[in-house]
């Protein structure tokens, strides 16, 4: 699923550099807030966005991340909390930066060309400084570089929708904003582009050199673009990292089950194992557990790719299939343990079994696991 | 995707864009134009209150006003149920059968529109009246005396006539959105076919011809040319008359004129409650229903829209082209100049309702305060106020020596004098068209403002515009076509406007219209030929824009 392609990303190294030299906040919130009436979109929000990097807010509907994104640019006042951009204070107390005087791009879901501009003037839309040379000069450079060089006379609706984003890039990209806003950038865009225009955006913004944010609920989608994620949930920050982190050690249950299919293994923690009822591991399994935690019972996340299925006798088998799900070139199986525990297991297409086979799970993860004491 | 999630709701809601002054002054200039234009309502209940509310009752209960009352009241009826017995099946012929030449049909179903209803009384009445054109026909052939058209029934058969096309053409556009599949799963349900019609069809349908009739019932009530003309007593007829003499008792035009407003208003809420009711479930396929099969139905069908054709079309289009071969010398005393003052008042009212209705529409797009609904609301007074009404509170405005000293203490005389000052000037006249027909600019301006993304104005206040920066090179372009479309309509509608324009025109100023009714009464029917083709051609132009409008917008 979405790791492997996390693995052979060849930017990985640059992202953990990044991590570890934390540079400069371009932009940095602080206690955000955002109430509608008696509904709170967004509670007390902090987070800052370093030079140069792309931060993915992900979340399910609702979640508020697109109010933040709002906020950022200008189009929403926070209603506590404060917003620095630059080193200035943009919104705050009494504080209230418009859009227009902020320097700050937005790219919207659904791309917000102007109809009766041609491609050109578009993208010279927001160059009012400059004289015509320079714009003329500067609108050529732009669709140089989101790959459209020529089609400036076009009319938007000419365009299919991956040269309307294309479009929406370079305008916004145009005033060299300080910082970048991205809603939702690829829903708008049929499967197959949006995997294609994802490498593409990256490529545009990194060259570009641009700080940017993004909004999106896919998982996949953060995943794979994003220097850094975080993930929200009713409002709240729920976690921020790189991605490898956030996926592979994800905080609460809410962020494990949101990143990807995750299935919760109940275990007791020993002296010196784990016991599952598919078999007892060292203790090392599982990440950071400390010895307050001996006698417990806890949960442990573990992901389809993490476990195998293999059929076997009633006697020796630790579970039945009870479902699967066919997805092409993968089977995932899932398998209901002796204890009740549902977990799934990922396998290539050849590996056919039946629902109601009786199979024995294995550990098969080569990394230390996530885990969360048990509810109740 | 997740564009309308909960959040975005809410966002829409609060309305917040973060620039408060901008839609604060937006908002006094729209309260002052709905202020001014709902002024003639204010002042009729002023001027009626004058009179003490025992004399006012003493007035309505008078057996004369009761008979006003329910003439109105029987025409009104009779014009809804025949407008649905026409225009409803019509639609059904036209849009799910197999009838012959539909599209034909389909035009010249809507076509009677373009005649101004005042027009088509005036043609019936050459045409059935006696010694009017049939009856000269028919004398040779023996036949003395045709049924007499004044009346009730002349009144009621004309304004049926020219005003069934709004239940036709709101039947065919809700049959024509219409989920053809949903009477298929009926079907599939064990329906009959007329069982599926009955269950399924007809409540889906039934907002589209409620809206058609409420039009339709509403113009029965407030036009005022058929009554006058069929000579049937009526509100607007009588207002007309009483407005005009010297012996009716004080205040009963006012009297009149207050009652034809309430029910205007009965009328309009139950419109608005229909109008509330239908934002249900909307089936969304396009598939059209299978087309039924006439069979021999298909000789009565196209028997009944020849007659329609031949009475709504026919007759007018015929005795105005009769009019016009035969007039002789009588058609060319026509003076230009008349033409000439009826372009002017037109584009003035035009240009002015555009000017007013900008920041109205603008508001009430952009805004769901329920500041801007009122607003919004209120400049749509001259919708429900008939003309007749309309010229009548214009004149009280204008000519009572002490109407606004009541709440004007200060200052009330010099303004009073500035009031009397305009009687029967143009000026005033345009103010009336302004304040009858700004409903129109502000519709089509307002959905087009609405087709505009906000995301567009947001977009450009990102690249560096300000909120009036971003209106005029983002928004404006976008809504020029809407704008210009409801300059157009104003335009139209305010040509072939007739009792405000009698009422309210200075003395000696004549328009196509004034012209109509004079010559009218003179009895040289010939010199009306060109003027009124005129008006026709005007009205059918009208609904050219009307129509490419809602194309634009859909």
């Amino acid at each position: 699923m979405a790791d492997s392609e996390l693995t052979t990303d060849a930017s990985v190294d640059a992202r953990s550099e990044s991590t570890a030299d934390a540079p400069d906040a371009v932009m940095e919130l602080e206690g955000v807030t955002k109430r509608y009436g008696s509904e709170t979109a967004v509670r007390d929000l902090s987070v800052s966005v370093r030079d140069g990097e792309l931060l993915t807010l992900l979340g399910p509907s609702g979640c508020g991340k697109t109010t933040t994104l709002r906020m950022l640019a200008g189009l929403e006042r926070p209603s506590e909390g404060t917003i620095t951009l630059a080193d200035d204070e943009v919104a705050g107390p009494s504080t209230y930066v418009k859009a227009e005087e902020r320097g700050v791009g937005i790219v919207f879901q659904d791309f917000a060309l102007f109809p009766h501009l041609s491609v050109r003037e578009n993208v010279a839309f927001g160059l009012t400084d400059h004289d015509g040379d320079e714009t003329e000069e500067r609108v050529d450079e732009l669709l140089d570089l989101v790959d459209m060089p020529g089609m400036g006379d076009r009319s938007p609706d000419q365009l299919s929708g991956g040269q309307q984003q294309r479009v929406a890039l370079a305008r916004s990209l145009a005033p060299e904003p300080d910082i970048l806003l991205l809603d939702e950038p690829f829903s708008n865009l049929d499967v197959r582009l949006r995997v294609e225009m994802r490498e593409e955006v990256r490529r545009i913004l990194k060259e570009a050199g641009v700080t940017a944010v993004s909004v999106t609920h896919d998982q996949e989608e953060a995943l794979s673009i994003s220097d850094r994620v975080a993930v929200l949930e009713d409002g709240r920050l729920e976690q921020i990292g790189d991605p490898e982190s956030v996926f592979e050690h994800p905080e609460s249950r809410f962020v494990a089950s949101f990143l990807g299919q995750a299935g919760f293994l109940s275990a007791r923690v020993g002296e010196t194992t784990v016991d599952t009822c598919i078999g007892s591991y060292d203790r090392s399994l599982l990440k950071g557990l400390s010895d307050g935690y001996t006698g417990a019972m806890v949960d442990v996340l573990v992901r389809p790719d993490d476990l195998r299925a293999v059929p076997a006798n009633e006697a020796n088998a630790n579970g039945a299939i009870v479902r699967r799900q066919y997805t092409g070139p993968s089977f995932i199986y899932h398998v209901e343990l002796d204890n009740g525990d549902v977990v799934r297991c990922l396998h290539n297409h050849a590996e056919d079994m039946d629902v109601g086979e009786p199979v024995t799970v294995d550990l098969v993860s080569d990394h230390s696991l996530a885990w969360y004491p048990a509810k109740g | 995707m997740a564009t309308s999630d909960r959040l975005d709701r809410l966002r829409n809601d609060a309305g917040d864009d973060g620039d408060e002054a901008t839609s604060f002054s937006l908002a006094v200039v729209a309260g002052a134009v709905a202020a001014v234009v709902s002024l003639p309502v204010v002042v009729l209940l002023v001027r009626a209150s004058d009179y003490g509310l025992g004399h006012l009752l003493g007035l309505v209960t008078q057996p004369s006003s009761v008979q006003v009352l329910v003439n109105s009241l029987v025409l009104t009826g009779i014009v809804t149920v025949g407008c649905v017995a026409v225009g409803v099946p019509l639609a059904v012929l036209t849009v799910q059968t197999d009838l012959p030449f539909r599209r034909f049909w389909t035009i010249v179903g809507a076509l009677p529109l373009v005649v101004p209803s005042y027009i088509g009384a005036f043609t019936f009445i050459a045409a059935f009246g006696p010694r009017g054109e049939l009856a000269d026909l028919l004398a040779p052939l023996g036949i003395e005396r045709i049924p007499a058209i004044y009346g009730l029934h002349g009144a009621a058969l004309v304004l049926v006539l020219f005003t069934y096309p709004y239940v036709f053409l709101t039947t065919r556009a809700a049959l024509l959105s219409f989920d053809g599949t949903l009477v298929e799963a009926a079907r599939t349900l064990n329906h009959s076919r007329w069982g599926a019609f009955k269950r399924v069809t007809l409540p889906q349908i039934l907002p589209g011809i409620t809206a058609g009739t409420l039009l339709a019932s509403l113009y029965a009530l407030s036009d005022f040319g058929t009554p006058a003309l069929m000579r049937y007593q009526v509100f607007t007829q009588q207002i007309y008359v009483a407005q005009r003499s010297l012996g009716v008792p004080e205040g009963y035009p006012a009297m009149l004129s207050l009652q034809l407003l309430a029910v205007v208003a009965v009328v309009l809420a139950l419109e608005s409650r229909i109008g509330g009711s239908t934002t249900a479930y909307i089936s969304r396929g396009s598939r059209q229903p299978n087309r039924i099969r006439l069979g021999a139905w298909k000789w009565p069908a196209l028997a009944f829209t020849t007659s329609v054709a031949v009475l709504g079309l026919g007759v007018p289009l015929g005795v105005l082209g009769w009019w016009l071969y035969r007039g002789g010398e009588s058609v060319f005393q026509f003076d230009p100049a008349v033409a000439w003052n009826s372009l002017k008042v037109a584009v003035a009212a035009a240009l002015a309702a555009t000017l007013m209705a900008l920041p109205v529409a603008g508001y009430a797009a952009r805004s769901n305060s329920p500041v801007s609904t009122v607003v919004d609301r209120l400049t749509y007074v001259g919708y429900a106020v008939p003309g007749v009404v309309l010229g009548l509170a214009l004149i009280y405005l204008t000519t009572s020596a002490d109407l606004l000293t009541w709440w004007l203490p200060v200052g009330g005389d010099s303004a009073q004098s500035l009031l009397r000052s305009v009687y029967k000037t143009v000026p005033l006249l345009v103010f009336a068209y302004v304040v009858r027909f700004l409903p129109q600019a502000v519709g089509t301006i307002r959905s087009s403002v609405l087709q505009v993304d906000p995301k567009l104005t947001e977009a450009a206040r990102t690249l560096g515009r300000s909120s009036t920066g971003a209106f005029r090179e983002v928004t404006l372009p976008l809504i020029a076509p809407g704008v210009a479309a409801g300059a157009a309509l104003v335009f139209l509608t305010t040509m072939k406007e007739l009792p405000a324009t009698l009422l309210l025109s200075p003395i000696g100023f004549e328009t196509l219209v004034s012209y109509i009714w004079l010559v009218r009464e003179a009895g040289s029917y010939g010199a009306a030929a060109i003027p009124a083709l005129v008006l026709v051609g005007v009205s059918a132009l009208s609904m050219v824009v009307i129509l490419a409008q809602e194309r634009y917008n859909g």
